[in-house]
């Protein structure tokens, strides 16, 4: 243990903690621009800098090491200066257009200028713009970028992908994509982690707000949402709304009120994904197909596997994302059999599916897995637009009443909804995996052990018929160790779920951004709440589920089935 | 009559000279990495701001030539912008009034030639081709790429085998490089912007001198190829020997693949240790009794006892090399038998020829070259020039280590004779320094002429003084002075006027040469010959210990590539974290000599290590830009390559 003094206040840490840790287990507020914690600390910015006792210059908090006896001052007025004037030389390369910024209110700038009380900047501005193809899902707008390197690091580090990199020296050091490629060819995942993590809004996702405007304003449109399972842990946190306020059930009442004709639940299609995916799974056991199968819920992964791993196509489930399945059931199948369309009522189905997810809106695009008649999801929004769109129509959430999704798409199993966690599609394909060897129920939470917010887990389990061994990882880097470890042999799995985001959908590159605070784990119990509340806890016990096999599909596998909720991994490209 | 003032210094002009000369430190600390184009652009406005704006080129010239270079780095430049900065710059070079003016003008000429490339890279692509390179300006400098910040902390932090251990992941010699590393790495340190470079060299000495474990060998008389006995002077190990096992690094399972190397110096044992612990099998071919090439038979041992370097050599080979000595290419085996008998071959002869002056007498009795000399002392014939009177032809390091040796074998006086300046000399200051202070006179502006000679004996040396001239190809050189040429008597001449590859080794396997060299493509592989590598001095010329070990490790990459493997060579060294300390300016440590009077007694070692007090304070002089800088964004290392 190191003994330090901050701010007068005496504090023991472990050896090795950073100055900027101690501050904050001193409950001092030492404020930070490019540090991620964990991920980066390379000293860029200088705005975490403090002043130590004895040094002739200031030093870096979140990268200086705590060293015993030292003493340390966080607010001088050697501090404020360097801090001030530091912000002040960034908001001279910063395109200061607050009002129609993305992160207007959050924003790590902003609240820096706002915080160190600067009205004015004493010096020329002077911004960097480049050219960028909008219709990308990610967008880079370089005339608000800070050159922190926090998107080079999580790439980096995070995702294992390296899209972005230091470009020039100098002053005109940048940020740029790898090898000056154009985005669509540098190998990114669209995971969005490099959004999330931006602390301004040189990144962002593409918006889709107005397209689904318009179709909610067309009388010739029914508009029917669906909504993702890890979406209900996070959409009342920019609200402002508690857990007990922002329910499932005010979820699906605000997609009501926004003018949405039908609400459903993607967890339908999670069930059903499981249904499909399980019994993949099952006939590769049996010996039909390569072994791992690896989970193909997650379109950052399948982008990862296409760009960067295509040796390993072959063993990606054909099964579609529970996205994709619910668009084809919905426009081949609920559609006509609800009559959304008709003679006299709307002509057309607008499809709206709401997910913590960035690369949901590249998939929904996938020529290969659209039908003659066009997409089978025209508009993919996420947490963060769904939010903008609730201000925007002025939606008074907590007044609304709770009410159910429709039917027959609605909430789902307890399987369904852990989807949005790590390890929640293994541990949901385990609970019917089990069902279909045994033709019995194991109990709900025998699969648990499965859970946690490790990078790369592995258990083994009985389900019966011999032991099947699994693997769970989320984050690029942990999945590429992982199909290292494969390639190598040193590891030898039977399943393999792997979720491109930390802690998966939770911790999506979709959902709302909070300045250093990693949600996935929190968010991520919700959803096990959820499942522990379900009446139905497996998928294969979906009634809905059940009745569309028998009206429609036939059962799992079938060729109605596999024409509709099946892709052949290998032969589109990106 | 106005009085005169009598002027004294402005303290303002006291700022503005210590800023020139903090300008030429941070120059030359911070050439690592630099884009070429950045530096253009920021000595033009360097001349800009020293000009009187008389002229119109200098004023309005060098500050359009500045803008022209800004657009290019901004991205926003052509290809016809070139062509204005080029003539804007040539107008200024043949126009301008100056020195100021021209020689920007000239400089920027000179850019626009010598990195023609990355101005066009930059106006095709908008950004630096090369992009964050050289994160670690040390490291960037050592053409062999050592972790020096890592080894530097570890010295720092008292864990010397660490250091040792670190250090060999990129280069099997670190006490070969503790003694006689030319030490790029410090000209680019960047504590040179500070106050001045780290002695990192005699920080890697340190670290060797203390971890004399790291040196244990199971049973020493199975080595081949040292010199067991030739000297005893070993160094101040402090009688530690830790077992065999402990200091041996991870080898990779045998492959079965064999290797030939031809040449036992720096590269050849260099690749031969790398790819041993990929597991192949490597098989050094040393046509001479001991292996060390150079480090042997070129280096005198007050620089490099030869019992350290046979501690060295030893323990390399104990990872795994088997030795043949006295082979001879292709007298003993052809390069086609080895051809067969070998997955592959690296041919790393070096440079062992001398080169010859072409004079009237050079073939007299008593006229020796340099290269002949060191190598019967490399194996352990001593010539006796007690009494003699010796003169030196040249002004290499080799020129300087047969002046220092000569003074050693008990000559009456050594003069050495080189036709440029002093300062003109390629051999390192220090040397130059230290042959003086060990009595060698120094005889510039000399030019030899004939070998004077009496019954075919040398009885002196003619030459023809020489006045320095015009700058050619970026060095003054000598033309004759309008004096009669003088005779210095003497009982002996050295000729040290540069070393070749050998023609008879070059002409032994039908390889392609030019210039004199053994051609090998970018990865050293040898053009027509498959499966035969070539690198060191023998495709390079003549150059340095450490540019040699380079080569090999990279032959030993490219080898294991060929052969169809991917090894990675990896150490697993924890490395201190760097601490907030100011570095506040802070003098070198140099390294400390024996006196000339005693150390020009004897053939024992002329250096002093570090004390343990330098030592902790230049090792806390480092600025860590593995941790601080651009080091800090990939973690500033590579545990594997």
């Amino acid at each position: 243990m190191v003994k330090a003094i901050i701010n007068d206040i005496s504090i023991e840490m472990p050896e090795g903690s950073s100055i900027l840790s101690a501050a904050h287990a001193a409950g001092v507020s030492v404020p930070t621009l490019c540090t991620i914690k964990d991920v980066s600390d390379i000293g860029a910015c200088r705005v975490c800098v403090v002043e130590v006792e004895g040094c002739e210059r200031l030093v870096p908090a979140c990268n200086t090491p705590l060293e015993e006896g030292m003493v340390i001052k966080t607010d001088t007025p050697r501090v404020l200066e360097a801090r001030r004037v530091n912000v002040s030389l960034l908001l001279s390369q910063h395109k200061v257009e607050c009002a129609l910024c993305v992160r207007n209110g959050n924003c790590v700038l902003q609240s820096l200028a706002q915080e160190l009380n600067l009205l004015d900047v004493p010096y020329e501005a002077s911004i960097r713009t480049e050219a960028w193809d909008g219709a990308f899902p990610l967008i880079r707008d370089g005339s608000k970028c800070v050159r922190c390197l926090r998107c080079v690091q999580i790439c980096s580090k995070v995702q294992g992908c390296d899209v972005w990199e230091v470009k020039n020296r100098a002053t005109r050091m940048d940020v740029g994509v790898c090898a000056g490629l154009p985005i669509q060819e540098a190998g990114c995942t669209l995971c969005g982690q490099c959004i999330t993590h931006c602390p301004t809004g040189a990144l962002r996702v593409r918006d889709d707000v107005n397209a689904v405007l318009e179709a909610l304003a067309d009388p010739d449109v029914a508009c029917v949402v669906q909504v993702a399972p890890a979406v209900r842990t996070s959409w009342g946190e920019a609200l402002g709304l508690s857990l007990e306020v922002a329910t499932e059930g005010r979820l699906a009442a605000t997609f009501k009120a926004l003018g949405f004709d039908y609400v459903f639940d993607t967890n339908f299609a999670a069930d059903m994904t499981i249904m499909e995916e399980g019994s993949e799974f099952v006939e590769r056991l049996g010996g039909s197909g390569d072994l791992p199968l690896l989970t193909s819920c997650c379109p950052g992964w399948v982008r990862y596997l296409k760009a960067h791993r295509p040796g390993w196509l072959g063993n990606l489930s054909s099964a579609k994302s529970p996205q994709q399945m619910f668009g084809a059931l919905l426009k081949e199948h609920v559609g006509p059999k609800l009559g959304m369309t008709s003679e006299n009522g709307p002509t057309r189905i607008f499809h709206v599916s709401c997910m913590p997810c960035v690369a949901k809106k590249y998939e929904a695009a996938v020529e290969e897995m659209a039908r003659e008649e066009g997409a089978d999801v025209d508009a993919v929004l996420t947490v963060r637009e769904l939010i903008r769109l609730v201000r925007l129509m002025h939606v008074d959430v907590a007044q609304l009443a709770e009410i159910p999704f429709d039917d027959p798409m609605d909430e789902g199993s307890g399987a369904a909804v852990i989807f949005g966690a790590t390890g929640g599609v293994m541990e949901a394909a385990l609970r019917s995996a089990y069902f279909l060897v045994n033709g019995v129920n194991p109990d709900a939470d025998a699969f648990s052990d499965v859970r946690g917010m490790d990078g790369w887990r592995e258990r083994t389990f009985d389900i019966g018929g011999g032991c099947v061994r699994v693997a769970i990882a989320s984050g690029l880097a942990n999945a590429a160790r992982l199909l290292d470890a494969l390639e190598a042999g040193d590891v030898d799995y039977d399943f393999v779920e792997v979720m491109a985001c930390p802690g998966g959908c939770a911790g999506g590159g979709g959902q709302p951004i909070h300045e250093a605070r990693e949600l996935a784990g929190d968010r991520g119990r919700v959803l096990y709440d959820l499942d522990q509340c379900r009446a139905v806890r497996f998928s294969h016990e979906n009634p809905h589920v059940s009745a569309c096999y028998e009206d429609f599909l036939g059962s799992p596998l079938s060729e109605c089935a596999h024409h509709l909720l099946h892709t052949d991994q290998q032969t589109w490209k990106l | 009559m106005a009085l005169m003032e009598i002027e004294k210094p402005r303290s303002a002009q006291g700022v503005i000279d210590e800023v020139c000369q903090t300008i030429v430190r941070r120059a030359t600390a911070g050439s690592a990495g630099i884009c070429p184009v950045e530096l253009a652009g920021a000595f033009v406005s360097l001349c800009a701001a020293q000009s009187c704006g008389k002229c119109v080129p200098c004023r309005i010239g060098l500050a359009q030539i500045g803008a022209l270079i800004d657009a290019v780095l901004d991205g926003d430049a052509t290809k016809a912008d070139l062509d204005v900065l080029e003539r804007t710059a040539r107008t200024a070079y043949v126009s301008a009034d100056c020195a100021i003016g021209y020689e920007a003008g000239a400089m920027v000429l000179r850019s626009l030639k010598g990195f023609r490339h990355d101005f066009e890279a930059h106006v095709r692509t908008g950004r630096c081709e090369g992009g964050p390179r050289d994160a670690v300006p040390c490291a960037a400098g050592c053409p062999a790429h050592v972790d020096i910040p890592g080894y530097v902390s570890l010295v720092g932090a008292g864990r010397f085998a660490d250091a040792v251990r670190l250090i060999r992941k990129d280069n099997p010699f670190p006490l070969a490089c503790g003694l006689i590393c030319e030490h790029p790495c410090e000209l680019t340190c960047r504590r040179g912007v500070v106050d001045d470079a780290i002695n990192i060299r005699a920080l890697k000495r340190y670290a060797v001198d203390h971890a004399p474990e790291m040196f244990a060998v199971d049973d020493e008389d199975e080595i081949e190829g040292v010199s067991t006995g030739a000297d005893t002077d070993a160094a101040d190990g402090e009688g530690e020997r830790g077992s065999a096992a402990a200091s041996a690094p991870y080898h990779h399972p045998e492959t079965g693949k064999r290797v030939a190397v031809i040449g036992g110096g720096p590269a050849g044992l260099s690749a031969a240790y790398y790819l041993a612990l990929m597991g192949h099998a490597p098989t050094v071919f040393e046509q001479r009794e001991h292996l060390g090439g150079m480090m042997r038979y070129g280096i005198p041992a007050y620089r490099f006892p030869r019992s350290e370097l046979d501690r060295e050599i030893a323990w390399i080979v104990s990872q795994g090399i088997d030795v043949r000595l006295g082979i001879t290419v292709p007298n003993d085996i052809t390069l086609q038998e080895m051809r067969r008998d070998f997955d592959a071959v690296y041919i790393a002869i070096g440079a062992h020829d001398e080169k010859t002056l072409g004079l009237e007498g050079e073939n007299a009795e008593g006229v020796l070259s340099a290269v002949e000399m060191l190598r019967a002392i490399g194996d352990g014939f001593l010539h006796h020039f007690e009494g003699q009177r010796i003169v030196v032809v040249g002004g290499g390091n080799v020129a300087m280590d047969v002046a220092r040796t000569s003074m050693r074998l008990g000559a009456e006086s050594v003069q050495v004779v080189y036709r440029r300046r002093v300062e003109d000399m390629t051999a390192q200051a220090e040397e130059i320094e230290g042959a003086i202070a060990e009595g060698c006179e120094i005889c510039e502006l000399m030019a030899p002429v004939r070998i004077v000679t009496e019954d075919e004996r040398v009885v002196g040396l003619e030459v023809q003084p020489q006045v320095i001239g015009a700058v050619d190809h970026g060095r003054p050189k000598p033309v004759k002075a309008a004096r009669p040429t003088e005779v210095i008597p003497c009982d002996r001449v050295l000729m040290a006027v540069g070393q070749a590859v050998g023609a008879a080794a070059l002409d032994a396997g039908d390889l392609p040469v030019e210039w004199g060299r053994i051609v090998a493509g970018p990865f050293g592989q040898v053009p027509g010959v498959e499966g035969v590598f070539a690198g060191g001095d023998c495709e390079t010329g003549p150059a340095t210990v450490i540019r040699a070990i380079a080569a090999g490790k990279a032959a030993a990459r490219n080898i294991d590539e060929f052969l169809g493997f991917d090894h990675i060579i990896s150490v697993d060294v924890d490395i201190p974290p760097a601490c907030a300390a100011d570095r506040a300016p802070c003098g070198r440590s140099n390294t400390m000599e024996r006196s000339a009077q005693d150390r020009m007694a004897d053939f024992a070692m002329m250096e002093h290590g570090l004390t343990a007090q330098e030592a902790i304070q230049e090792s806390g002089r480092c600025l860590r830009c593995d941790r601080f800088g651009l080091g800090a964004l990939g973690g500033g290392r590579t545990f594997s390559w």
